[in-house]
């Protein structure tokens, strides 16, 4: 096969037991790779509790890995969230997509539990499992460190404290500046007492069609060229995912003091332009990616994605941008999600009606990432920890993950994307950031539902190909599935449209949605914190920003639930299941 | 959703490019909405979404010369297919290089044509009872339909008039194409310039954001009502002075990305000079050369002052004579729109035009107009009295200055389009004599 190498290494850390697992050529027609890959994997034992040794977590490549198609270096990693009990999944940067594609697996699938603290090292077809005890408790910035005296070449991925810990947002961290955040990845890794996994591959990826992945390379780059938002004075190269901060500000969507205003104070002085010019970042990025909107500044700490900018200022309260840079770096060293971090400290500071000193933010979040100490009891996150103190409304995340710095009363296309979003409080899924705010393919009217159904449900399916074929969800706002079409089959030699890919994207969404009924997820998980009908935003000069209106959502849910082959109730249905070739169990479905 | 619908189809038929009933939108979100109801179109549209995961889709029979062009065009690149009933129109303008890539032809009115047509590209062009039709979709809104529809038209037109040039230097000229020709040369509407003469434009300077922003709201309407740009291209900007209130820096206020230029309103974005914020990151993808334009303006003023509003449209024969270019064996053709490096301009000597033609792609990029048309534009120094400074990017568009308001842009506009059509019939004549 061109683009994949047919060849999956199983691990199973109980036994030490490696071997090769080979799937039918179908399979990857059908699901492609990354979060596809991953899905079908995991599907069969979807139902697993998380910590079960049998549950594995995939770290799946696609077939645009180590090519030249733009932004391929990615990977995906899935499993069920300790977190949440959805399915868990993450797209993660650096070069650890690259390096597993070079050494000639389409994907790692791990499972069972070691006794002690393990690594897996994988160089090429060389597999072996070493004794990582050493490394349990040390922050990840010295794991790194030590893993890297004696593999200096290729990608690794650690978990830290967190993990060690049982954080239920634990992240995995990948080359030092990168993450699989969200979900609790890192903490479904130490559940199995993998401790880091590190690659090197020296092979090379066959392509069916070099000059047509050069021409699909070249109109993907002149895209990205044309847009404002990646490569533009204000954007994503310049200034990093933190460009989008500002705008956040001017359109009154910035989540402020644990959602419950939209707007802050002196946020102009905490904008991307400031911390430029404070802390001097170098520009760095994945593998494979011209963009390089990754930041890192001249101390060598990771500059704070927009996501961390938002909620270590704006949601809890804080204008010191030192101490953003400080939570941020605390929870790379820890391995924690700086989303839920971040949400859920703010959920405490509500609870709890105490102004958070920068002093006290360092303590919690070392409580978070240590289970010692104060902020050990909200290591939970949010959701849980709003339970146990009898205020769940204050826990701002769907499904229990933590929601992202867009308040959806700013952006009705986000509001439903939160909610029915198949992992919980995720923007990247659907991303309507892209229309309602940076007007990428076009503009769409924020304050409206009419219409977001279906765009919501198209973009889903579309970025559930971006995370299989593998690409960067940031290159959609300016590239789409027409050009990453050709890059595809250029490499694979499989005839394909963007519309054959969206089918494929729609079958591995459903896959997700099959899982996670089995589970018990039904309507009643899809919606969004009660916060978010009753009260008004902060409305300004010509700019209301009212509650979301209640009916409409609801509305607009149900006719997404059409479009997605859904019932009403959210559930799938067996007639959409065997449409698009999926499995469908009579039990399936959890009443 | 309905009247957005409403609203493109009556923009296509206000800007010429369709007869009213020419057109029939449809939108999908759990149902579907129609632009007109009880359409015969309707069950052929039906059929193409069902085929297709899509939430907008357009059919329209473009009208008048966007007809004759594209009806020749599609029939060439039918002929080019070899009777496989399929083929595709390759023009070389910037805009459909960069979004639209190519436009795939269907020789026939099937579902299952437009179908498989448009799961290649954006829309496509179906040759039906001898004459062209557009089918174009969109995944977010009716919009994307409408703009894709829009820009075919501009790049048909660009491409017929464009390889009617390239044929007669080529020396390939055929009778029958030289009759198409002289058909579909009478099809063309008048110049808006010389029936209506220069609109009546706000004079400056603006001193205020709200002053500003009336006279670029202003300036855009009519740069679309003149037929001078297209669907949602082109953009316009304006240096603001830094005031004592505020940050004490210029300000530039540039139409945002993806905004149709008459239909401005809240789609301007004020964009600091000292990047002092990133508000600007929904700005125009030319913000970069428009900021570079007005830094070397500065620089070389000893004032400080330089010019203050810039223009940039898509007149048609000003992109169409930039295309044309006698060295029919350069080393470099084919790769014109970013490599070439022979000085190049549209030159009248009676009223001492002088525009040049640079290369440059949209955006930034190594190869981005960013790099190429400041230090063009620096380099113009207009007519004697300064009036008339611009710039051609080939393939692509013009970009003019004003000193105080639009209103010199907007005539070096209008000027440098009313010259290039002269000049492009003046070329065809002398070339078909010889």
């Amino acid at each position: 096969m061109f683009g994949w190498t047919g060849a999956i290494l199983r691990v199973d850390l109980g036994t030490g037991a490696r071997d090769v697992l080979r799937l039918p050529k179908a399979v990857y027609h059908d699901y492609l790779g990354g979060k596809g890959l991953g899905g079908f994997l995991l599907r069969d034992h979807a139902t697993l509790a998380p910590g079960d040794p049998a549950l594995p977590l995939i770290i799946a490549v696609g077939p645009l890995n180590a090519t030249i198609a733009p932004t391929s270096g990615r990977c995906h990693l899935t499993t069920r969230s300790p977190l949440t009990g959805a399915v868990a999944d993450s797209s993660a940067g650096g070069r650890l997509g690259t390096e597993l594609a070079r050494a000639g697996w389409d994907a790692v699938l791990i499972v069972g539990r070691a006794m002690r603290p393990t690594g897996i090292e994988i160089d090429d077809a060389d597999v072996r499992l070493l004794d990582a005890s050493a490394l349990v408790g040390l922050d990840t910035q010295e794991i790194f460190a030590r893993l890297r005296q004696h593999r200096p070449k290729g990608s690794i991925a650690a978990t830290g404290p967190a993990a060690d810990t049982g954080c239920l947002f634990a992240s995995l961290i990948v080359d030092t500046h990168h993450a699989a955040g969200r979900c609790g990845l890192g903490l479904a890794a130490g559940q199995k007492n993998l401790k880091y996994i590190a690659v090197h591959g020296t092979g090379r990826r066959k392509v069916a069609d070099l000059a047509g992945l050069k021409a699909a390379r070249e109109d993907i780059l002149r895209l990205t060229a044309a847009s404002p938002a990646l490569m533009g004075q204000h954007g994503f190269s310049c200034f990093g995912t933190g460009s989008i901060f500002d705008l956040m500000d001017s359109r009154r969507m910035m989540p402020t003091d644990n959602f419950a205003r939209t707007r802050f104070p002196g946020a102009e002085h905490l904008n991307a332009h400031a911390y430029k010019a404070r802390y001097q970042p170098r520009r760095h990025g994945c593998q494979g990616c011209h963009v390089l909107c990754k930041k890192i500044a001249a101390d060598g700490r990771s500059m704070p994605e927009f996501e961390t900018m938002s909620h270590f200022t704006a949601l809890i309260g804080n204008t010191d941008l030192e101490l953003v840079m400080q939570a941020g770096d605390l929870c790379n060293r820890l391995g924690l999600d700086t989303i839920s971090a971040g949400s859920t400290l703010a959920c405490y500071r509500e609870v709890t009606g105490q102004n958070l000193s920068g002093e006290r933010v360092l303590e919690l979040l070392t409580g978070m990432g240590t289970g010692c100490g104060p902020g050990a009891e909200l290591a939970v996150g949010s959701a849980k920890y709003s339970r146990a103190q009898g205020r769940p409304e204050l826990s701002m995340s769907v499904k229990g993950l933590e929601l992202p710095a867009y308040d959806p009363r700013g952006a009705y296309g986000m509001a439903l994307a939160y909610a029915i979003c198949a992992r919980g409080g995720c923007h990247l899924r659907a991303y309507p950031i892209s229309h309602e705010i940076l007007r990428k393919p076009v503009a769409t009217d924020r304050f409206s539902f009419s219409g977001k159904a279906r765009i919501v449900k198209i973009a889903e399916d579309a970025n559930a190909v971006v995370d299989s074929l593998i690409a960067c969800k940031f290159l959609f706002f300016a590239a789409s599935l027409e050009e990453y079409a050709r890059a595809f089959t250029a490499v694979t030699g499989v005839a394909a449209t963007a519309q054959d890919l969206l089918l494929i994207g729609e079958r591995i969404d459903y896959q997700e949605r099959l899982m996670n009924a089995r589970n018990g997820f039904s309507a009643k998980d899809d919606d969004l914190p009660p916060r978010f009908f009753a009260e008004e935003g902060s409305s300004g000069p010509g700019l209301p920003i009212p509650p979301v209106p209640r009916a409409d959502f609801l509305a607009c849910r149900a006719a997404y639930y059409r479009i997605r082959g859904l019932t009403p109730d959210g559930l799938p249905t067996r007639e959409t299941a065997e449409r698009l070739g999926l499995p469908w169990f009579d039990n399936s479905i959890a009443r | 959703m309905n009247a957005q619908l409403a609203k493109y189809a009556a923009k296509l038929a206000a800007t010429g490019l369709c007869a009213p009933g020419d057109v029939l939108m449809a939108a999908l979100d759990d149902e579907l909405a129609w632009s007109a109801e009880h359409d015969p179109r309707q069950p052929l549209m039906e059929s193409v979404f069902a085929g297709l995961n899509i939430s907008a889709l357009l059919l329209a029979r473009p009208a008048g010369v966007y007809q004759a062009v594209m009806a020749e065009l599609v029939r060439q690149a039918l002929a080019d297919g070899g009777g496989t009933g399929q083929g595709s129109i390759t023009p070389g303008d910037c805009e459909t290089r960069t979004f639209l890539h190519d436009l795939p032809v269907v020789d026939s009115l099937t579902a299952d044509g437009i179908i498989q047509a448009l799961r290649q590209r954006k829309g496509c062009v179906v040759l039906h009872e001898g004459e062209a039709l557009v089918a174009a979709f969109g995944t977010v809104s009716p919009e994307q339909a409408y703009v894709t529809m829009s820009s075919m038209c501009f790049a048909c037109f660009v491409a017929y008039f464009a390889d009617h040039l390239r044929t007669l230097r080529a020396g390939a000229m055929t009778d029958q194409r030289r009759a198409s020709f002289a058909r579909i040369k009478a099809l063309l509407p008048e110049d808006r310039g010389d029936i209506d003469g220069l609109p009546d434009l706000l004079p400056g300077p603006f001193d205020s954001e709200d002053a500003a922003r009336a006279a670029i709201i202003q300036a855009g309407r009519h740069t679309v009502e003149y037929g001078l740009v297209d669907s949602y291209f082109g953009n316009i900007s304006y240096r603001l002075p830094a005031t004592g209130q505020g940050t004490g820096s210029e300000t530039i206020l540039i139409s945002q990305t993806g905004s149709s230029l008459d239909e401005l309103g809240p789609c301007i974005d004020p964009c600091r000079m000292d990047d002092g914020s990133c508000a600007g990151i929904t700005a125009s993808s030319e913000y970069s050369a428009h900021k570079a334009v007005y830094e070397a303006e500065m620089a070389s003023d000893s004032a400080g002052a330089g010019a203050r509003a810039m223009l940039h449209g898509h007149p048609r024969f000003s992109v169409i004579v930039s295309l044309d270019c006698e060295r029919l064996d350069c080393p470099k053709l084919g790769e014109c729109h970013r490599a070439c490096d022979t000085p190049r301009a549209v030159s009248d000597n009676a009223s001492g035009l002088s525009i040049p033609i640079v290369p440059g792609e949209v955006g930034t990029g190594p190869f981005g107009l960013c790099n190429t048309l400041p230090p063009a534009l620096a380099d113009t120094t207009g007519d004697a009295t300064g009036h008339g400074r611009g710039a051609i990017v080939y393939g692509h568009g013009l970009f003019t200055l004003g000193a105080v308001d639009f209103r010199d842009a907007f005539q070096a506009l209008m000027d440098v389009e009313h010259f290039c059509r002269a000049e492009y019939f003046r070329r065809v004549a002398q070339l078909d004599a010889g």
